[in-house]
C-alpha cells in the first residue's frame, strides 16, 4: 500500500471512531430478523426493549410504558425501609432529578420491591420527605412477580427476598439508561458519585440523539 | 551560687514544659487514633444513610451538622449507635420519625470512636470521646433496654 492511500484511510479509520465514541452503545441481547423489501434481502437487529408494564404510582395512579413513550428515563430497584445501598442511591437519584428536573424529555422510575408493605401511601410519604413532586420521578409498585420479573429479565438487575438481608431483600444498585425507544442504553452504579456523574453525562448525549 | 540557682530554675521549668508537652501529644495522639479508627467505621455503618458530608437524606435522615443538637446529646449518641432508634428527633428544625437500625455487636471502644469522629467533623469540635465515657455513657442504655 503506498502512502497516499494510508493517509486518507486512517483519517477515515480516526473519524470513524471518533463517531462511534459519540454514541452510545446499545444494550442487551439482540436478534438479527431477514426480511425481503423489493426483491432483496435485507437484515435487521432487533435489539430488547423494555415490554409493557402497568404499576402503581405514589399518587395512586396506573402508570405503563406508555408515560415513558418517547421520553428517556432512568431506572432503578429499592424500598423504602431498605437500610443498606437505597439512601446513598437516592441521595444520587436526587442530582439527576435536580439537574433535568422539568425537562419533559426526561424520567425517573423508581421500582420498590418490597411489594408488601409499600403501598402507594408509603411510597408518597417516602417521595414527599425525599422532596419529590409531580410525577417526573415516578415511584412505582406491582405483583412481586411483574416487579421481579421486569427486573432481571428486561433490566437485568439482581432482586431478591432474603430473611438475612438486612430489611429482608437484596437487591443491586444499577441505574439503568433508557431510550426513547425502549432500548437499554447504559447501566451505571447508583452507589458511586463518579458512576452518576457519567450517567448525567450520558443522558445529555442521549437527548441529543436523533432517530433513525 | 546565683548561677546555680538559675540553672535549677530553667532545668524545672524545662522538666514541666517537657511533661506538659509529652502529656499533650500523648491525648493528640489517642484523639487521632480515635478519630481515624472513627472515621473508617464511620464510612462502614453510617455513611451510606447519613452521607460522607453529615448531610442526611432530605426529610427521610436526619443529618449530623447540627451542631447544637449533638452537643446536647452528646452522652446519648452512643445508645443510638448501639441499639438503634425508634423516636422520633427534631434536627435542624425538622421532625425526623424513621427509625435508626442498631449496632449490637459493635464494641464500646468502636463505639468511642465513632463519637469521636460525628463530634468532631461536620461542624462539630467537642474532642475527645475515650471507651471510658462510651462505657458509662452505655450503662443506663443497657438497663432500660
Amino acid at each position: 500500500m503506498n502512502l497516499r492511500l494510508i493517509i486518507p484511510v486512517s483519517c477515515f479509520l480516526f473519524l470513524s471512531c471518533n463517531q462511534k465514541s459519540e454514541k452510545l452503545p446499545i444494550l442487551g441481547n439482540r436478534e438479527a430478523v431477514t426480511r425481503t423489501v423489493d426483491g432483496k434481502t435485507v437484515t435487521d437487529t432487533i435489539y430488547q426493549t423494555i415490554p409493557s408494564f402497568s404499576f402503581v404510582n405514589q399518587d395512586n395512579k396506573v402508570v405503563t410504558e406508555k408515560d415513558f413513550r418517547n421520553k428517556i428515563y432512568v431506572a432503578d430497584f429499592f424500598f423504602t425501609s431498605c437500610p443498606s445501598i437505597c439512601p446513598v442511591m437516592h441521595r444520587n437519584m436526587l442530582k439527576v432529578y435536580d439537574k433535568f428536573k422539568d425537562n419533559e424529555d426526561v424520567k425517573i422510575a423508581s421500582h420498590t420491591i418490597d411489594y408488601k408493605y409499600d403501598t402507594p401511601e408509603k411510597l408518597k410519604e417516602y417521595a414527599t420527605k425525599l422532596g419529590i413532586e409531580g410525577n417526573q420521578w415516578e415511584f412505582l409498585r406491582g405483583s412481586r412477580d411483574s416487579v421481579y420479573t421486569l427486573a432481571e429479565r428486561n433490566y437485568l438487575v439482581a432482586v431478591n427476598e432474603d430473611a438475612n438481608a438486612p430489611g429482608g431483600y437484596i437487591h443491586q444498585g444499577w441505574f439503568i439508561l433508557v431510550d426513547k425507544q425502549g432500548r437499554l442504553r447504559g447501566a451505571y452504579d447508583g452507589t458511586k458519585e463518579d458512576q452518576v456523574s457519567k450517567l448525567m453525562g450520558d443522558m445529555e448525549t442521549l437527548l441529543k440523539e436523533t432517530d433513525e | 551560687m546565683s548561677k546555680r540557682r538559675i540553672a535549677g530554675f530553667l532545668f524545672c521549668i524545662t522538666a514541666v514544659c517537657s511533661v506538659i508537652y509529652s502529656c499533650q501529644s500523648e491525648n493528640d495522639l489517642n484523639y487521632a487514633r480515635y478519630y481515624t479508627n472513627g472515621k473508617k467505621l464511620y464510612d462502614l455503618h453510617c455513611q451510606n444513610c447519613h452521607g460522607s458530608d453529615g448531610q442526611g437524606l432530605g426529610k427521610l435522615i436526619p443529618p449530623l451538622t447540627d451542631t447544637t443538637f449533638l452537643k446536647k446529646h452528646k452522652s446519648e449518641i452512643a445508645c443510638w449507635i448501639k441499639h438503634g432508634v425508634s423516636d422520633s428527633m427534631l434536627v435542624n428544625n425538622v421532625l425526623y420519625a424513621s427509625e435508626m437500625p442498631a449496632n449490637p455487636t459493635l464494641p464500646d471502644i468502636d463505639i468511642a470512636a465513632l463519637v469521636t469522629y460525628i463530634t468532631n467533623t461536620f461542624g462539630n469540635n467537642r474532642g475527645l470521646y475515650d471507651v471510658n465515657n462510651a462505657a458509662t455513657d452505655l450503662k443506663p442504655c443497657i438497663i432500660s433496654k
